[in-house]
């Protein structure tokens, strides 16, 4: 490569001779905008983005994004750290490429990265109200952090209402029917808006 | 590079009127407010899922609907959610492979291969000539089972019962020689870090040559059934369209975004298992719809036979696993007979084997799409993280972009063509 990405830490060569990008977490999007967008570079395809936590706690959190260009057929890693001790938090690259939503999603769900800007961040493959923190993380128990005994009591006390967003219950003009109880915990867990009860 | 454009449209659709027909019939165009002044501003909120035929497994899709037309559509996940990934981190890495048998499960044998390629790769091992040809052959095969599964179910969703039956047929016979290999029809943990579980029986090829004989003419059975049918293409042609900017923005891969128009096929933009060798066309279609979907889909299988005719004419002798006692395990019989042998078994049982520093990421062109393996090692027997790349997951996620704004019964037609299994999307 020869101008290097805005806001380059380092860089190395992957095992599998790829080449990584470090990038300062606050200049994220401007490199990532900058690879989208300047001539030579074109990667306008997001492969993936995940996230590594180490088993050595010292190491801070690597938020990893593949990206090709599909006109070059060429590829590149870039990767952000992240300390564990601070707010995990960077820009999201959803306007940038929409695949990138689902891809968010999933690494807030299983690591609690929040990502600025993303427009719909919240839990995808656990269900939305899920209190036992983030599976992915190394100080997540393989087998949860709650009894299997509280896990199971969770599980059948699950109301049919809370499986659906406040926001799909005020299409079916359900939510302001709910009792107040249920509304408070629906809303812990779920941002949309809740429509004034009928008068 | 040969690639090659299908999408036929020989069928001249009638059913493009907007409203209604002159029988009184509502055609398939969604009818707007000013077309039907009934309609009124009400929404209503469809459950569909997750235990639904037409959902191709666990996934549960919330509609928002104006009359029938989709407004909105919000897919909820996790039902199927095993912790995969998590899992791995506590496993040697010849132990994640039958974890990878479980995630796209209508296709075993290619994501066996692409997990060892991953960790091949990242402990720098060169696999044996033979060991590549037989997983081109596995890939291949599970390239056939898993396009038969997902046309019969296609078609069963959009109301043709005879081609589920055909394609079921095939994929049988496919199971039959997964069995013959592995002794196992659906987890069949084929490969080990190195190498492979197991050579192919006796008679293993000769079968396999007999079905690449006879395979075409169902395929092309299927075609004539299918493919100029008035209903299929009914139901199939401008439904889910997706341009070739858009797929690339949504980050889809394999057959979704080739019916877009985009030519990337792993195999001959990235080479690995020596695919550049073999002689196939990356198949493409140009209108990036549903129907595009089943014609490429449909021509793969024939590339994927010509692949297999090749590989079997080109099987060379030899070992299937590397000559590494480190990496491959010895033999039960030498490891009770000789003390070297016995060492290096005890050592890879109780210690596994261990991956240098470092990370290793590979693509292959699975079924459903790119399947990627990500591995970060720290140097100890057991990878920090093993990251999935899903196909069907990414391809799902643009679900919601594809059906707004159809009517809900072709809801059901684009989810069925973005060939979804539920146990890669959740893990």
């Amino acid at each position: 490569m020869t101008s290097p990405v805005p806001g380059t830490l380092r860089s190395e060569v992957a095992r599998d001779g790829e080449t990584i990008v470090f990038v300062a977490p606050d200049r994220l999007l401007e490199a990532m905008t900058w690879l989208k967008e300047t001539p030579g570079q074109e990667f306008d395809y997001l492969v993936d983005v995940t996230a590594v936590e180490f088993r050595d706690r010292e190491r801070p959190l690597e938020v990893v994004y593949f990206l090709r260009s599909l006109k070059r057929r060429a590829d590149i890693r870039i990767k952000v750290e992240l300390s564990a001790a601070a707010e995990l938090a960077v820009d999201s690259v959803y306007h940038l490429w929409h695949g990138a939503d689902w891809l968010e999603r999933e690494v807030f769900d299983m690591f609690g990265i929040t990502f600025r800007g993303h427009p719909d961040l919240r839990r995808i493959l656990m269900w939305e109200t899920y209190a036992e923190g983030y599976p992915l993380r190394k100080n997540f128990p393989l087998r949860g952090r709650f009894s299997r005994a509280e896990q199971v009591r969770q599980a059948l006390n699950i109301n049919p209402e809370g499986n659906y967003s406040l926001e799909e219950l005020s299409i079916a003009e359900a939510a302001g029917d709910l009792p107040d109880d249920m509304r408070d915990r629906l809303r812990r867990g779920e941002r949309g808006v809740i429509p004034d009860p009928p008068q | 590079m040969s690639k090659r454009v299908v999408s036929p449209r020989t069928i001249e659709l009638e059913l493009a009127t907007p409203g209604i027909d002159a029988q009184g019939h509502a055609t398939r165009v969604p009818l707007t407010a000013e077309a039907e002044p009934g309609l009124g501003e009400e929404h209503m909120l469809v459950n569909i899922g997750p235990q639904h035929p037409a959902t191709h497994g666990v996934l549960r899709l919330v509609v928002e609907l104006d009359g029938e037309t989709v407004v909105r559509c919000i897919p909820h996940l996790g039902y199927l959610h095993s912790g995969f990934e998590k899992l791995g981190e506590y496993r040697h890495y010849n132990q994640i492979i039958p974890l990878t048998d479980r995630t796209d499960y209508l296709s075993p044998m290619s994501n066996n291969v692409g997990f060892a390629l991953a960790a091949e790769k990242l402990m720098g091992i060169e696999i044996t000539p033979r060991c590549t040809v037989l997983r081109v052959i596995a890939c291949e095969m599970s390239r056939i089972i898993s396009h038969m599964v997902w046309l019969g179910t296609t078609s069963i969703d959009l109301g043709a019962f005879t081609p589920f039956l055909w394609a079921f047929q095939e994929r049988e016979r496919i199971y039959d020689l997964q069995e013959m290999w592995t002794g196992a029809r659906l987890t069949t943990s084929l490969t080990r870090v190195g190498g492979l579980l197991a050579d192919i029986p006796d008679g293993f090829v000769e079968k396999l040559r007999h079905f690449t004989d006879t395979f075409p003419k169902t395929l092309a059975e299927i075609d004539r059934v299918l493919t100029r049918n008035g209903v299929w293409a009914g139901r199939t042609q401008g439904v889910g369209t997706l341009t070739a900017a858009e797929a690339t923005n949504h980050s889809l891969s394999g057959p979704m975004l080739r019916a877009s128009g985009v030519a990337y096929d792993v195999r001959k933009d990235k080479p690995y298992l020596g695919y550049e060798t073999y002689d196939f066309d990356v198949i493409v279609g140009e209108h990036g719809d549903v129907f595009d979907r089943y014609m490429v889909r449909l021509e793969e299988c024939h590339q994927s036979n010509r692949i297999l005719q090749q590989a079997l004419d080109r099987l060379p002798d030899g070992p299937i696993n590397v000559a590494d006692p480190k990496v491959i395990l010895p033999s039960k019989t030498r490891a009770m007979s000789d003390m070297e042998a016995m060492i290096f078994h005890f050592k890879q049982v109780m210690e596994g084997v261990k991956a240098p520093v470092g990370e290793a990421y590979v693509g292959i062109e699975n079924p459903k799409g790119e399947l990627g393996n990500y591995l970060v090692s720290d140097g100890t027997a057991k990878p920090v993280r093993w990251r999935i790349r899903p196909p069907s997951f990414i391809n799902l996620s643009a679900l919601p972009k594809m059906a707004e704004g159809h009517l809900l019964s072709d809801l059901i037609a684009i989810n069925a063509s973005v060939d979804i299994v539920m146990g890669e999307v959740d893990r």
